[in-house]
């Protein structure tokens, strides 16, 4: 198994009643609510902790990206990449993701993400994502055009990777006369893919397809079956059998060293979800051509008040209940994740540590139960449960590198 | 009178996809533009016009009853396929009415064809980017909010709408899709156009809602200045829909205008 560490690394350091006042603490919530000294003082603190994570032993930092929000502070994920490819040794550098149809240049970001790849000494794992509505609208990227961008942006970035140039790319949103950049992975045939979502059957479906790992983001586990089962189906009919390693699974998970510290601090995971910020308004989050036209009923009447929200909004103790939130000492969590485990089996896992206010202290002592005790404990058990992830697995990168289905072999041939 | 209008409804082949077309009345053919989100099937200034006036109301492509045209990119795009069709029809001098989105289609047609409209009428246009204010932003306003808006009074609203159906809010959704995948930056309006505007010959009345908090008046003013002859009129106590907030008045606006010599 691979377990990760995540952290949406929030930017809690303003006043909550501000966002509250405005009734909204996303995209228009005006950023003069924002402090560049606090959050200097965050991006450093957050910094110092993946680099504690690495030195600890963990698999791999997850990192994303938002933008126009106090949720999270990352604004672009290359970013933190670059600086964590120079600072840490071993841990993988997982973006989960960059969102490629906010790129209106996908040959810079397959320089970048090269670049990358390259100090790191082939430690990328270059996860791809559609972005939010609300990334899109905070970016000016057309919204309607979302899926398409993120086909071609995907197909542009990893020709780039696969072949050599110069070559020229007329696409329907991209085009480039002179593709060649002088920057190219280190990882061959380039690195890793994996694709992290929410609720899209449609990217379910492409990511299978692709053969590259499909990340769900904190799915209840009835919800995380029926992706399985979506994904294990659109598999087959491609030519192969999923497996764990296609599988991974995000889950929040806050330890401390006693139960009710560790469920006071877990409360900070319902901060993102409307109780402290999170609050948006929702064609916002989907605007026009955005989502799946199957979906377009039942969205229109949530979005003027009429329906409730498709995704839910369970309290925090039916989180806990649900196992969507774990909280507790390092043995509690240990039970917890072999359940989880035994359910949904995934080969990668990444845990959400740590959000809002939780203190510097408490936020360290959490990454340290997580990578020292509970993520070992977990991976034994994984192992028993014969749960592989993509490189113990040797997983293709990609389905038409796959060998063991034969359309494919032979085409390679 | 109004009730005795019959509307025919077909649907035409133009570039590939269907473009759903209403038709009604005889007389001077007058198209009408709809707007952004979209347009009822009958509305009391379609059923006045067409007691004078051959009168069409296509629905935009991807619009309505008309399909959707996968490679359709601009207004530009949408001008030319209503151009298409009024070419498929053998009609010559027709006047132009554009309403909101619709005028902005409208001022582009003519600009692709400076001496062929009879008349052109441009109701609270977009297509120009105001000089004193912004063109209001759908993207991040709900459904209901943005159709409202276009209303000085409410009751104005209701009147057309009423108790807003599901069907009517995935309708809306359906236009604003449309407006962003045709218009969605520079967002409503485009760079060119007011170079554009000075070879039209075609005489231009604008009208403008008082009350248009869709689309502040100062574009009006460029659409005035920009245009060879052109003249404004306001509309008092009125919003960005004047067709549906005050039809009868911009009825004989148009009436007035279309017959003048």
């Amino acid at each position: 198994m691979h377990l990760m560490y995540f952290t949406e690394q929030p930017m809690a350091a303003y006043d909550a009643k501000e966002g509250l006042k405005y009734g909204a603490t996303a995209l228009t919530f005006s950023n003069s609510h924002y402090d560049p000294v606090e959050g200097s003082r965050l991006y450093n603190e957050y910094l110092e902790e993946y680099i504690m994570a690495d030195e600890w032993g963990v698999d791999g930092i997850m990192l994303n990206e938002h933008h126009n929000a106090p949720f999270c502070m990352q604004s672009r994920t290359n970013m933190f990449g670059a600086i964590l490819a120079a600072v840490t040794k071993r841990a993988k550098i997982v973006f989960l993701g960059n969102p490629l149809p906010l790129a209106d240049n996908p040959v810079q970001l397959a320089e970048e993400i090269a670049m990358i790849d390259m100090i790191s000494k082939g430690r990328v794992v270059s996860g791809f994502v559609r972005g939010g509505g609300q990334e899109q609208l905070a970016n000016g990227v057309n919204p309607a055009y979302n899926r398409e961008r993120f086909v071609e942006a995907h197909d542009l970035v990893t020709k780039i990777w696969t072949e050599p140039g110069p070559f020229r790319w007329e696409g329907t949103h991209y085009q480039h006369r002179v593709v060649n950049p002088w920057a190219l992975p280190v990882q061959k045939p380039y690195p890793r893919v994996w694709i992290p979502g929410v609720l899209s059957r449609e990217t379910v479906i492409w990511t299978a397809q692709q053969r590259y790992p499909y990340i769900a983001l904190n799915t209840a586990i009835d919800a995380t079956k029926t992706i399985w089962d979506t994904y294990s189906k659109a598999a087959k009919e491609v030519g192969y059998d999923a497996g764990p390693e296609n599988f991974g699974y995000l889950i929040r998970v806050h330890v401390q060293d006693n139960e009710e510290k560790a469920l006071q601090n877990a409360r900070q995971f319902m901060w993102m979800q409307g109780e402290f910020t999170g609050l948006a308004h929702p064609v916002w989050a989907n605007p026009a051509g955005y989502f799946s036209p199957s979906g377009r009923r039942g969205f229109v009447e949530f979005a003027v008040g009429r329906a409730k929200n498709p995704r839910g909004q369970p309290t925090f103790e039916e989180q806990v209940a649900d196992t969507m939130i774990i909280a507790g000492t390092p043995d509690q969590v240990i039970a917890r994740l072999k359940h989880l485990i035994e359910q949904t089996r995934p080969g990668i896992m990444g845990i959400w540590g740590n959000d809002g206010t939780v203190s510097k202290e408490d936020r360290r002592r959490c990454i340290e139960l997580l990578v020292k005790e509970v993520m070992p404990a977990v991976k034994e058990h994984g192992k028993s449960l014969g749960l592989k992830d993509p490189w113990e697995a040797n997983a293709p990168v990609h389905l038409r590198y796959s060998t063991d289905i034969p359309v494919q072999r032979a085409a390679a041939e | 009178m109004p009730s005795s209008v019959t509307w025919n409804e077909t649907s035409m082949p133009i570039a590939g996809t269907k473009l759903h077309l209403m038709r009604a009345g005889s007389g001077r053919p007058v198209l009408v533009l709809h707007h952004d989100i979209g347009t009822p099937d009958r509305l009391p200034f379609y059923d006045t016009l067409a007691q004078s006036f051959d009168v069409l109301v296509p629905h935009h492509p991807g619009w309505g009853k008309s399909e959707r045209p996968q490679w359709l990119r601009s207004v530009r795009d949408i001008a030319a396929m209503h151009s298409w069709m009024l070419a498929d029809l053998g009609l010559k001098d027709v006047s132009l009415v554009g309403l909101g989105f619709g005028g902005w289609i409208a001022a582009e047609m003519a600009t692709q064809s400076p001496a062929t409209y009879h008349r052109l009428v441009l109701v609270g246009a977009m297509g120009i980017n105001p000089p004193d204010g912004y063109i209001a932003d759908q993207a991040i306003v709900s459904y209901l909010d943005y159709p409202k808006a276009g209303f000085h009074n409410q009751e104005a609203f209701m009147r057309v709408y009423g108790d807003v159906t599901t069907d009517q809010l995935e309708q809306w959704d359906i236009c604003r899709e449309m407006v962003f995948r045709t218009a969605w930056k520079p967002y409503m309006y485009s760079q060119t156009l007011p170079h554009l505007l000075g070879g039209v010959r075609t005489p231009a009345l604008v009208v403008w809602g008082d009350d248009d908090k869709h689309v502040p008046k100062s574009a009006g003013d460029v659409y005035v200045k920009s245009l060879r002859n052109a003249r404004l009129e306001t509309v008092a106590a009125c919003g960005h829909y004047v067709d549906m907030e005050k039809p009868d008045e911009l009825a004989r606006l148009v009436l007035t205008f279309v017959n003048a010599n």
